[in-house]
């Protein structure tokens, strides 16, 4: 029974998918091979591996003629037993925005017009922390940190709960296994209706072709993170999947020239991200939303 | 099987037929027509460039991510709900032609719904991929998705309401009476599918918590409550004109009645706005920030401000002119207040409704969003296309419903006794 339905699933599909193509053949043939391999590629989690093979093959052809770089495109699983959790120790902040900068460079994101900022440091004055409204995005002085002010850096939480997940009409965004809420390019039809849902701007959208300048390419990339995108597609941070896949920290993490910011695995006793969760008396953003984000805020002392 | 290809020829014959109506008219209508056609030519010059560099050519930003064409289509959904509504007081007080009241509300609710489609449409930043959002082909995040609903609410009751008057235009274009049993479930069903593709579209917008301005429990009922004002209000005005232009005979007495559920209608409307200002000013929490955005401004921001309070007070007036019965029972007021309705509507549940939503964003950012230009044009393109959708729907329409136009045989056979017992 089980297969038979998928059969007739399959058929249903198979079957439209050949018609609208005959329909359509006329103007696809007008396009490129490129746009006609894009509208038909599958959804991530329902390819095969082998399919999945054939995909990064192509993408890092088409980069290496689009850019003239060699990328490499990893389509590396997560790690069994692991759920990424970030702390963040609001008492050193000095909100410099060097993770901003690092955060735009590891995961080429577009440099300008608009600027693709997946983390954001807002300024809030002392004595509040959980009313937004007053932040400051823009901030400017010759000199941080500034005496009467505290500095809160923003990204993707990973919720647990994730709202944006909930509204994707179309399952392009999921979370994985470790925790990461991550999106298929390839599949988000550019609704923006998770970048509504999200309560913390986690989510960036590619209002243009990104641009990024020619010599700046990181070419290590991971499918499901910082590969180059295109137009018309949301985007966000996903604590570095290329990175802490192979075991790496964040980049975020690494340049961080307080030390505010740790990061490990969540089910691990002895990660770092462990003993702030036991030591520190932590909070998380919004946690009246019961998005359960894996992200902790603290204060050293 | 005999039938059913009997049926495919007269359909052909049917659409035959109704080509050569549609392209004789009147110089009016050639001028109606032509100045459609241009503005949709303009509107979609204007797309061109924003399919091809990206909705970077839009003023929407990531600060506020649903700007104009997002306003339109909830405006829309609710006029294509409350076209559908009027068929109940059409059956209730026996507006005359009742017959009539059906095709031109469904066909009307079917174009309102092809703009609403065509606004999300442009919105889409992946238009290429559409497909994925088609159920068994593509892969719908269905039910957990609100917007996967409106999808499939929006497309039945599209489909409903091109079969259900295309149904009866059909027959009587052959002068066949009409199965009862296949039409008056048809048509019964369509009445809470439109109250479903209004509250689900409200669903859109409040079941995000990120988004305090929307996620109050008021907001479907206030949905439902202003699309029972913006939806007759243009019938009102769209029956007028047909009445001018056609044979399409409709009583003053059937508009008066229909504004008077109008005036329940935007009494409810404001009660709820009432209770939603009551509810955030009084409890002046930290959620209050959108609220004062539109109707103060906040922290110097006030660009929704004017908008929002004409709009207010074009609502007010109307329900002052449509509550006594010496302005709701003359054409010249009544009209004022049709219009007043239509504008104040539009500005308090699109982007009124919309826009403040995001702002400001849920880190304090506030980003004053206005719609440029293309935004404009585009909108304007896509109702532009809806009206030249309607026109065209109607020109060939009612000739069929008043009987003026059926098929050789029947017109043959029937029209003269029906021509005689007319003029009795």
């Amino acid at each position: 029974m089980q297969g038979r339905n998928f059969t007739r699933r399959e058929f249903i599909r198979n079957f439209s998918m050949a018609t609208f193509f005959g329909l359509s053949f006329p103007f696809l043939s007008s396009c490129g091979k490129e746009m006609v391999e894009d509208f038909l590629q599958k959804h991530f989690l329902e390819m095969t591996h082998e399919e999945k093979e054939l995909i990064i093959s192509r993408l890092e052809e088409r980069y290496f003629k689009k850019y003239g770089k060699k990328f490499t495109v990893s389509i590396q699983e997560a790690i069994p037993n692991t759920l990424w959790g970030y702390g963040l120790d609001l008492s050193r902040c000095i909100g410099c925005r060097r993770c901003v900068y690092a955060c735009i460079e590891e995961n080429n994101c577009s440099r300008q017009e608009p600027q693709s900022q997946w983390i954001r440091v807002i300024r809030l004055r002392k004595g509040s922390l959980i009313n937004l409204e007053d932040s400051e995005h823009y901030y400017n002085p010759d000199y941080v940190p500034e005496k009467e002010f505290i500095y809160i850096p923003v990204q993707c939480q990973q919720c647990e709960n994730p709202p944006c997940v909930k509204v994707c009409p179309v399952h392009a965004t999921w979370k994985e296994p470790d925790g990461l809420v991550v999106v298929d390019y390839n599949w988000c039809i550019g609704c923006r209706y998770c970048m509504a849902a999200c309560p913390y701007r986690g989510r960036v959208f590619n209002w243009a072709e990104p641009n990024v300048p020619k010599d700046k390419w990181n070419l290590s990339v991971h499918y499901l993170g910082n590969r180059p995108r295109m137009r018309n597609v949301v985007e966000k941070c996903t604590f570095c999947i290329q990175r802490i896949r192979k075991g790496r920290y964040p980049a975020c993490v690494e340049v961080c020239p307080t030390g505010s910011r740790k990061f490990g695995n969540l089910l691990d006793p002895q990660s770092e991200i462990r003993y702030v969760i036991q030591n520190k008396r932590t909070f998380r953003l919004k946690e009246d939303l019961n998005t359960e984000p894996k992200f902790y805020y603290f204060f050293e002392a | 099987m005999h039938s059913f290809k009997e049926t495919v020829k007269e359909t052909w014959r049917f659409y035959r037929k109704t080509l050569s109506l549609v392209f004789t008219g009147s110089k009016e209508y050639y001028l109606w027509c032509i100045l459609l056609l241009c503005i949709m030519g303009i509107g979609f010059l204007c797309y061109l460039p924003q399919l091809q560099i990206g909705l970077i050519t839009t003023n929407m930003r990531d600060q506020v991510v649903w700007g104009l064409y997002i306003s339109n289509f909830t405006y829309l959904v609710g006029v294509a709900a409350a076209a559908v509504l009027l068929v109940v007081p059409a059956y209730i007080y026996q507006f005359g032609p009742i017959k009539e009241i059906v095709v031109l509300g469904e066909l009307f609710a079917a174009s309102s719904i092809i703009m609403a489609l065509l606004f999300v449409t442009v919105d889409l930043g992946r238009v290429d991929r559409f497909w994925h959002m088609i159920p068994l082909i593509g892969k719908m995040n269905f039910p957990s998705s609100l917007l996967a609903w409106d999808v499939v609410v929006l497309n039945i009751y599209l489909l409903l309401n091109l079969i259900i008057p295309i149904y009866l235009l059909v027959k009587t274009y052959y002068g066949k009476e009409p199965n009862k049993k296949f039409i008056v479930p048809l048509i019964l069903f369509s009445i809470p599918m439109a109250v479903t593709i209004h509250t689900v579209t409200a669903f859109i917008y409040n079941g995000l918590p990120a988004r305090p301005f929307w996620n109050a429990s008021i907001l479907a009922p206030r949905f439902l409550a202003s699309a029972f004002c913006s939806g007759p209000a243009i019938i009102i005005i769209v029956f007028q004109i047909l009445r001018e232009y056609t044979f399409i005979k409709i009583e003053d007495r059937a508009l008066f009645k229909i504004a008077e559920l109008m005036a329940y209608a935007m009494f409810l409307n404001l009660f709820f706005l009432i209770s939603e200002m009551f509810k955030e000013y009084y409890s002046n929490t930290i959620h209050i920030a959108s609220l004062k955005y539109l109707y103060e401004g906040l922290h110097g921001h006030n660009l929704l401000v004017p908008w929002i309070w004409v709009g207010t007070i074009m609502n007010l007036i109307a329900f002052i002119l449509f509550l006594f019965p010496v302005t709701r029972q003359r054409l010249s007021t009544l009209n004022i207040g049709c219009i007043l309705i239509i504008a104040g509507v539009w500005i308090e549940k699109g982007p009124g409704l919309i826009i403040p939503g995001f702002i400001p964003d849920p880190l304090g950012e506030i980003y004053e969003y206005i719609p440029n230009f293309r935004e404009l044009f585009i909108s304007f393109g896509i109702w532009a296309t809806g009206f030249l959708i309607f026109t065209l729907l109607m020109k060939v329409a009612i000739p069929i419903a008043s009987g003026e136009f059926s098929h050789i045989q029947y017109e043959r056979e029937i029209s003269p006794l029906k021509m005689k017992s007319e003029s009795n």
